[in-house]
């Protein structure tokens, strides 16, 4: 899923990516580069942002997330496709079936390159295998935006993430110290031990938890479920017989939320423990109709989609080059401004509970 | 090991049912061994963590074991027909999807669970036609249709997936409801199970499946129908892979295009685990049930008493190699008794 990334396949596959990297980079390269004058367009390569460009049109904007049939990402993509063509642009998507074959995803982009697309927006299965891959489609004029999971700084022009790593961690805690009365024993239920995103919202919900209005709340286990069904499933259990005190369960995880919400739907603990964090509203619609769940929180998939739409769009017409401080408009979404590091950030994650949950569908 | 066949004679004088017997234990043994490490392991956890054979717990470990015991069930069939079945994880994932997607559109929960069982016995039907008209390697075939499945599951599900909410209330209850502790699905599967078990034990056809395991040759001569055989094997097989994703469904309350990947590995350790052989002939489907008791035992004890859940892959490599050298230790010590049986007749005939 989205959310984690399992670093053992990773390793394993980054290997086998560099090496395909590196030969099929080889063979974009000879193959495109006659071309290259005619796409001499607004890139990040022609320097200064003028955001008063005009927005170009009949562009071709590729989406690449991490896995195609994957229910989130199509969320996502289509709110990419309705943002691309509603700016008059082509609108195509590829990927690979596998959220962990790298090489695969390495092979897309060197494939897009040779077809001259004009910007692609990609998930990144890893941070450094589509590194390569990448930098060559930039040194071709492509412009090149990360979503939901980004790459290593320098092999893209603008990452826009779903919501910052610390609103994401802290509103997790806030939302569950409202659900237990601001005490008691806590859990939290992740993906894999390694997934780099997890780690990183679970730090800024320890942060959170050494505010003093939160002295009373403890919190007692880490626990990974490694987004497998049948293994959260067993995790929650292990979780609630080691500590029979548990107040709540915080699962950042939109695998790990609804195995936890469908084993105490069936269990003795249901309304008891509370249980908040990451999850989609289809998802979770019927443990928060049937009383297991309260609120729950997430930020729109095809808002991002749509917005990492926008900002290809706008690279690509020379309104933005992804350096810090740059202002672009993102349609009905708003203004953006592009932050340290290349990164756009959506904002703050929509909470869900009973009285909203019926607006969404995905 | 194809000693099930063997009569084993204790002394120069022939004694056949005694030879049974030691065969007998030695078999059991094996069984008893699982449910021996399965005991001890659980019974230590209750000591360090009173909460974990609670009736929720009980309850939970049940419910944990019964989708992989009725698949390695079937599995441990085919197996011992000397042949493997890896198609079981895609035929669980897509029957799953069969059935939540006719609960959708507001079906009946007992046929959508015939339909799951059906579309498995179909796909099973296929693999035993491929194994056995085919005469290809069963490895193969079904490494085959595992991907064709997966596929065929891919394209039709695509992004979709099935969530608690298109799932009838009685359904979703009925995946974690039950009497006292044992659940409903426990039932089913120990009834399963108890069907099996029989039907390999005591029926003619059932013991011809041993038979073909222990030597195809010998069983085509001596008239066992090898075809059928092995298509009813794999029919079986499919159509509990078919009926454990409809339960998949139940417990889960959610399918979509990856579910059940990877499953058959966790089935074949379970199998091996238990103590069926994969040169086929020998075990049985109550160790292979036993082996998946086990396997989804560790993976509820290791959190329950506080350690990492990286620990379980390594821990379930460790007994399956543990199966198999006890099971090679087994079949060299019978091989020698029966080889130092065998001189002592021929120097009481040459005497």
């Amino acid at each position: 899923m989205s959310l984690t990334r399992t670093a053992r396949t990773r390793r394993l596959t980054a290997a086998l990516a560099v090496t395909a990297a590196l030969a099929l980079g080889a063979t974009a390269c000879g193959g495109t580069t006659k071309d290259d004058a005619a796409k001499e367009g607004g890139t990040a390569a022609a320097g200064k942002a003028d955001p008063n460009a005009e927005t170009k049109k009949d562009l071709t904007v590729a989406f690449l997330p991490k896995q195609v049939n994957n229910p989130y990402f199509t969320t996502a993509d289509n709110g990419g496709k309705k943002a691309v063509e509603s700016l008059g642009s082509t609108y195509k998507e590829v990927g690979t079936s596998s959220g962990t074959d790298t090489a695969g995803q390495v092979s897309y982009v060197n494939t897009l390159t040779q077809q001259q697309a004009d910007a692609i927006a990609v998930s990144a299965q890893d941070p450094g295998a589509l590194c390569t891959a990448l930098k060559q489609a930039m040194k071709n004029g492509v412009s090149v935006v990360t979503y939901d999971s980004d790459t290593k700084a320098d092999c893209r022009q603008v990452f826009v993430s779903q919501a910052s790593a610390e609103d994401l961690g802290r509103t997790q805690v806030q939302e569950m110290a409202k659900q237990i009365g601001g005490k008691g024993e806590i859990a939290i239920l992740s993906a894999a031990q390694t997934a780099t995103n997890q780690n990183t919202w679970i730090d800024f919900m320890k942060d959170e938890l050494k505010k003093p209005e939160y002295k009373d709340i403890k919190l007692v286990k880490t626990a990974y479920g490694d987004d497998d069904a049948q293994k959260s499933f067993q995790q929650t259990q292990g979780l609630l017989q080691e500590h029979p005190k548990l107040a709540g369960i915080i699962s950042p995880t939109t695998v790990g939320i609804k195995a936890a919400a469908q084993y105490l739907a069936g269990s003795k603990y249901k309304g008891k423990v509370k249980l908040t964090g990451l999850g989609t509203p289809n998802d979770m619609r019927a443990y928060v109709k049937n009383g297991t769940v309260e609120a729950f929180e997430l930020w729109d998939p095809a808002k991002l989609g749509a917005l990492a739409a926008h900002t290809a769009v706008a690279l690509e017409s020379g309104q933005i080059t992804g350096q810090e401080g740059e202002k672009f408009k993102a349609g009905d979404l708003g203004e953006f401004t592009v932050g340290k590091d290349g990164v756009v950030s959506l904002g703050k994650p929509t909470v869900f509970s009973k009285s909203n949950i019926d607006d969404f569908d995905f | 090991m194809t000693v099930t066949a063997t009569p084993v004679r204790e002394e120069a004088v022939p004694e056949p049912a005694a030879g049974r017997r030691l065969i007998d234990k030695v078999f059991k043994a094996r069984e008893l061994a699982v449910a021996a490490v399965l005991l001890v392991m659980l019974g230590a956890t209750q000591l360090s963590n009173t909460e974990f054979l609670s009736e929720q717990g009980i309850k939970d470990l049940l419910l944990n074991a019964t989708i992989l015991v009725l698949v390695a069930t079937g599995q441990a069939v085919v197996v011992i027909t000397r042949n493997v079945d890896l198609s079981v994880g895609s035929v669980l994932g897509i029957s799953a999807f069969a059935a939540g997607t006719y609960l959708q559109d507001g079906g009946s929960s007992l046929i959508a669970i015939l339909l799951a069982v059906a579309l498995g016995a179909l796909f099973g039907a296929l693999n035993g036609a491929l194994v056995s008209l085919g005469k290809v390697p069963a490895l193969v075939v079904t490494l085959g249709t595992l991907y064709i499945v997966r596929g065929i599951d891919s394209i039709w599900v695509g992004s979709q997936q099935i969530t608690a909410d298109d799932l009838p209330n009685g359904f979703v209850d009925f995946g974690h409801d039950g009497i006292w502790v044992v659940p409903y699905l426990a039932l089913l599967a120990l009834a399963v199970l108890a069907a099996v078990g029989y039907y390999l034990r005591s029926y003619r056809s059932g013991r011809e499946m041993y038979a073909l395991g222990s030597s195809p040759e010998a069983a085509t001569l001596a008239g066992v129908p090898v075809r059928k055989r092995i298509m009813t094997a794999y029919v079986l097989c499919g159509a509990l892979a078919g009926l454990a994703g409809a339960l998949y469904l139940a417990r889960f309350g959610n399918v979509d295009s990856a579910t059940g990947s990877g499953y058959e590995l966790t089935v074949v350790s379970a199998v091996v685990v238990g103590g069926v052989a994969f040169t086929g002939g020998s075990g049985s489907v109550y160790g292979a049930a036993l082996g998946a008791l086990l396997l989804t035992s560790i993976n509820s004890v290791l959190p329950a008493i506080g350690v990492s859940s990286v620990w379980v892959t390594a821990i379930n490599g460790i007994l399956l190699l543990l199966a198999i050298a006890v099971d090679r230790i087994l079949a060299l010590r019978v091989a020698a008794v029966l080889r130092k049986q065998a001189a002592q007749l021929r120097s009481a005939r040459h005497a």
